[in-house]
């Protein structure tokens, strides 16, 4: 994984609260085998309407989304982060997300940067008063710089280490490989599996 | 101090303890796989040249994509084929056991589980799919989680997660007839939101939780997610005891005694305290419907459209309005005047084979409404075959209901089962999001009874409004 840093880009307003991840990408969307070629089913039926956001062409070219609370409620589709990812989206800001996405995202190094509402709602204005402002968001000082605006997010600790190191959970966990190996020999004789009885 | 059901849970399975900001790294029980969220989890595996540490609690199913229909010749949709085909060369390859279509175990992978007897009380279940925390009915511990989780629990048969905090939803009282566990649930995400349970274990207790059977149970823990949960559980009890003995992977003998003697255990300690704490009355329950375009938009069946111009909170003003719009519905009308082009029957929420008798005492004798099409999709294989064997079948067939075989089917539509634009459904699923059945389709929420006694009279109706 790419560590994260900073990063500065577009912000795009979107006004809409509970944004599910069937909006995000709708389930037609999710047969591919691969991690790759989702930024075309991102907000696929939103992006049908013209007046979406995205089909303005001051915002088109956004990498950081200014989202309505509970953002990726849902369903579990990492998808939802791979379209996000594949458009060319690097932040997501809202006052709350889904735990799912949430999670999803510190894998794939998108920043889920958890906001104030209040910080939203003026983050929104400075967006649409001069559409294609870009925003700022600093990972090490945990900041969101737009013109004049500023604000900080939060987001937990351990992801934030994970997302600037660039590193990959699973080889972290490896490094426990005895302690897990020592936990199954513990296991009682009756918990189930899966082979044929 | 006493602990809570889940922190129960979640310490025997902690392998090691985070320290500092660190998460614990939790053991897993059970990895259930479908084809949807698993290619490029194994795919990763692959580049990494990583095995599947645990094939032996790992168990897959193909439920998603799977038509319900024809479904002894290969399936049209040649995307959906590979993702089929993807996943059967991955559990060959790593040695994963597979229920393929056509297999008299396949089914929906929270259908599949439980029937076998895998999912027992106490065990950490995890799948790369929200609605796992239906396993939560049996004290399980049970969550969803995304493609690189997946990989990860392949790989090392663990997760690195923080513990939840957890919330009491107690519903004491008694349910009416015609009410359901479907309405208990949709009443308590109208009750907290669709964000309400963000961070949170729901622990559901009561009397009238104790008196669900598993059935139930496993519809109640099914839409935690809606709530926005991480998990729903139930504590176990002899009803579930009774439920699982007998079944082709539930302990034998000796080992029966000693499960049982440590699933009496699991329960959340008199002194225990919980994070949060919310109550229902069963008693003021009854049959509930979402009018909108999240499942928190929900209301009883004899109200009426909210008007959002009443709604205090702008967002949930908004939310409404732009809900009220995508529905094509208007402030005021009455809920059991909404007319349905289509009745879907099944899911992980609701197509179990209590789900099923439910309806057919309904629709016993009855016609399915001219103008509307109802669907009956049987959660597994054998959901379909205990059905047959109780002539279920004939009951939703002569009312001019389909009769299907298993899968995830309409719920999301991934398969040709779909909603066409502007369609109108009332379904047993789980989510009424915009598109969810189909681009442009229209979802209300509802229960097997509500369901079937729609499917008779066309509108949004309960059981007493049939004849």
């Amino acid at each position: 994984m790419e560590p994260f840093t900073t990063h500065t880009g577009v912000g795009v307003p979107l006004r809409r609260s509970n944004v599910d991840t069937d909006q995000i990408i709708p389930a037609v969307y999710l047969k591919r085998v691969s991690r790759t070629g989702f930024a075309d089913g991102l907000f696929a039926a939103w992006r049908a309407d013209e007046q979406f956001v995205l089909n303005h062409n001051a915002f088109s070219a956004g990498s950081v989304l200014v989202a309505g609370p509970d953002f990726g409620t849902g369903s579990s589709r990492e998808h939802a982060v791979w379209a996000l990812a594949d458009y060319g989206f690097r932040v997501v800001i809202s006052s709350r997300f889904a735990d799912i996405f949430r999670g999803n995202s510190g894998k794939q190094g998108l920043l889920a940067a958890q906001c104030e509402q209040a910080d939203v709602e003026q983050l929104w204005k400075v967006l649409e008063n001069d559409p294609g402002t870009e925003v700022t968001v600093d990972l090490a000082e945990k900041t969101v710089r737009a013109k004049d605006f500023q604000a900080r997010f939060d987001i937990d600790d351990y992801t934030r280490w994970r997302l600037l190191e660039g590193l990959d959970d699973i080889a972290l966990s490896l490094r426990h490989d005895a302690q897990i190996g020592a936990f199954e020999q513990a296991r009682p004789a009756w918990k189930p599996v899966t082979t044929p009885a | 101090m006493g602990r809570t059901l889940a922190e129960k849970v979640w310490d025997a399975h902690v392998v090691r303890k985070g320290e500092g900001d660190e998460p614990d790294l939790l053991y897993i029980d059970l990895h259930l796989v479908h084809e949807v969220t698993s290619p490029q989890a194994f795919d990763g595996l692959r580049l990494a040249g990583r095995t599947v540490r645990r094939p032996d609690l790992t168990i897959a199913t193909e439920d998603h994509n799977v038509p319900t229909t024809d479904i002894e010749l290969p399936i049209a949709d040649p995307v959906s084929r590979t993702q089929v085909d993807t996943l059967r060369r991955n559990c060959k390859e790593f040695g994963v056991r597979l229920h393929p279509m056509g297999d008299a175990e396949q089914g929906i992978v929270h259908v599949v589980g439980p029937q076998l007897g895998l999912t027992q009380p106490g065990t950490t279940v995890v799948c790369g799919d929200s609605h796992t925390s239906t396993h939560g009915a049996f004290g399980a511990l049970a969550f969803g989680i995304g493609t690189s989780e997946v990989e990860h629990v392949l790989a090392t048969q663990t997760l690195p997660l923080r513990p939840f905090k957890t919330m009491a939803i107690t519903i004491d009282g008694a349910l009416a007839p015609g009410v359901t566990a479907k309405d208990v649930i949709l009443a308590v995400i109208a009750k907290i939101g669709t964000g309400g349970g963000q961070g949170y274990v729901l622990e559901y207790r009561g009397s009238a939780i104790e008196a669900l059977s598993v059935e139930a149970r496993m519809t109640v823990c099914n839409m935690s997610i809606e709530a926005g949960a991480r998990a729903g559980m139930i504590a176990p009890d002899d009803t579930t005891f009774a439920y699982l003995k007998g079944r082709p992977h539930a302990p034998t003998g000796e080992q029966w005694d000693e499960a049982v003697a440590a699933w009496r255990e699991l329960r959340t300690d008199d002194d225990a305290t919980f994070d949060a704490e919310v109550r229902l009355d069963a008693d003021e329950l009854t049959p509930f419907v979402t009018w909108g375009t999240n499942p928190g938009q929900g209301l009883p069946l004899s109200g009426r459209v909210p008007d959002p111009e009443a709604i205090v909170d702008e967002h949930e003003r908004v939310a409404a309005e732009k809900a009220l719009s995508y529905m094509d519905l208007r402030p005021g009308t009455p809920l059991r005047d909404i007319r349905v082009d289509t009745v879907f029957l099944g899911s992980c929420t609701n197509g179990r084979i209590e789900d099923l008798r439910a309806a057919a005492e309904i629709l016993r004798g009855h016609k399915v409404a001219g103008g509307v099409r109802m669907l009956v999709v049987p959660g597994s294989m054998r959901v379909r075959e205990a059905a047959e064997n109780e002539g279920l079948h004939k009951i939703f067939l002569e009312a001019g209901a389909e009769w299907r075989a298993a899968g995830c089917s309409m719920c999301l539509g991934m398969n040709p089962d779909q909603l066409a634009p502007g369609e109108r459904s009332a379904s047993t699923s789980n989510r009424n999001f915009e598109g969810r059945q189909g681009k442009g389709g229209r979802t209300h929420l509802v229960s097997p009874l509500v369901a079937a006694a729609t499917a008779i009279r066309g509108t949004l109706s309960t059981p007493s409004d049939v004849n």
